[in-house]
């Protein structure tokens, strides 16, 4: 077996291939604090093996909203893993991981524009991570649920109490998920698409 | 012999990901998705085989995009960043290689039977 040859990589293994009939993708961003479970979540629910895309800081631009230190070559490689769920014939639903760090959002740019909604996932030892994001969502104008992922040993607080101590309007859903489990990460989805419904059918009154 | 955690890409003697090897494959050229029309999710079609003597990085988009693929998809098999791809994948329209699917975005408010759609897939799950 030659592993050197000039085959490049050839891409989705067959089964993994979408339809041709898939004629259009939405997008869902998954976002938390480091160890908090994207992944694991996005993998539960996946159809394929979770694939990373990366980011170098350089090309994106490390200020957020002016020039200065770009010319400043700090080649920091970002990775974001995703994974996909046909929705149906023509329709394909992409999770998105990111992390919720400031210093992470020269990658929301591109990663929200569009997209349908987020789960800010939360780890109930590290709240601070949630804070800032949850923030920058309702400044974007993104609709997004609150999961909390639910570790062994982790302190349980009331929901309503996280919901406090987040600050979190009422009217967002805050759920407990186990994103091992797929049909625990399933109900977060289904939560953000029920959520995202009721925006739909009643806007809130201007 | 080989390294089975060493994914070379296409120009397998550059060192993966180096700023050297991403400059000569786009021709020094940079993309982003905020300026561009290429989203994460934008579905990319191949309208045929690639041609003798293409870039193998765009004969390589071509090879995989037979079937629908996503920007994202494409951009983690040949492990080269999204902002790499978007500018390969623009040469690709351009030259009328491949066809670009958009992507269902968010409009002011979410679309109601988009929305239902997702929910109807995500109770077969």
């Amino acid at each position: 077996m030659d592993f050197r040859s000039s085959e490049p990589p050839s891409g989705p293994s067959l089964a993994d291939a979408l339809p041709e009939t898939t004629t259009a993708a939405v997008k869902v961003v998954i976002v938390g604090g480091f160890g908090v479970g994207k992944t694991t979540l996005v993998g539960s629910v996946s159809e394929i093996r979770p694939l990373t895309t990366e980011e170098t800081m350089t090309q994106a631009g490390v200020g957020i909203d002016d020039t200065a230190g770009v010319e400043r070559k700090s080649s920091t490689t970002v990775a974001m893993d995703f994974g996909r769920i046909s929705i149906n014939e023509e329709l394909v639903l992409y999770l998105f991981g990111t992390p919720g760090q400031e210093r992470f959002w020269f990658l929301w740019r591109g990663l929200f524009e569009g997209a349908l909604g987020a789960v800010v996932l939360v780890d109930t030892r590290r709240l601070e991570v949630s804070f800032d994001v949850i923030g920058r969502l309702e400044e974007r104008g993104v609709p997004f649920v609150v999961a909390v992922n639910s570790f062994p040993g982790a302190p349980e607080h009331p929901l309503e109490e996280l919901r406090a101590a987040l600050d979190l309007p009422g009217s967002v859903p805050i759920v407990v998920c186990d994103a091992r489990r797929r049909d625990s990460s399933r109900d977060v989805l289904m939560t953000l698409m029920r959520y995202l419904h009721s925006l739909a059918v009643t806007p809130e009154a201007s | 012999m080989s390294d089975p955690g060493h994914r070379s890409g296409a120009g397998h003697d550059w060192e993966d990901g180096s700023p050297e090897r991403l400059y000569v494959i786009t021709g020094g050229r940079s993309g982003s998705l905020a300026s561009g029309e290429l989203d994460l999710v934008t579905l990319i079609v191949a309208r045929s085989a690639p041609r003798a003597g293409m870039q193998p990085e765009h004969a390589a988009i071509m090879r995989m995009c037979r079937a629908p693929l996503s920007v994202a998809e494409i951009s983690a098999y040949l492990s080269l960043p999204v902002s790499v791809v978007t500018v390969l994948v623009g040469d690709l329209l351009a030259g009328g290689d491949v066809l670009a699917r958009a992507p269902v975005a968010r409009a002011q408010l979410p679309d109601l039977a988009l929305i239902e759609a997702v929910i109807d897939g995500l109770q077969k799950l």
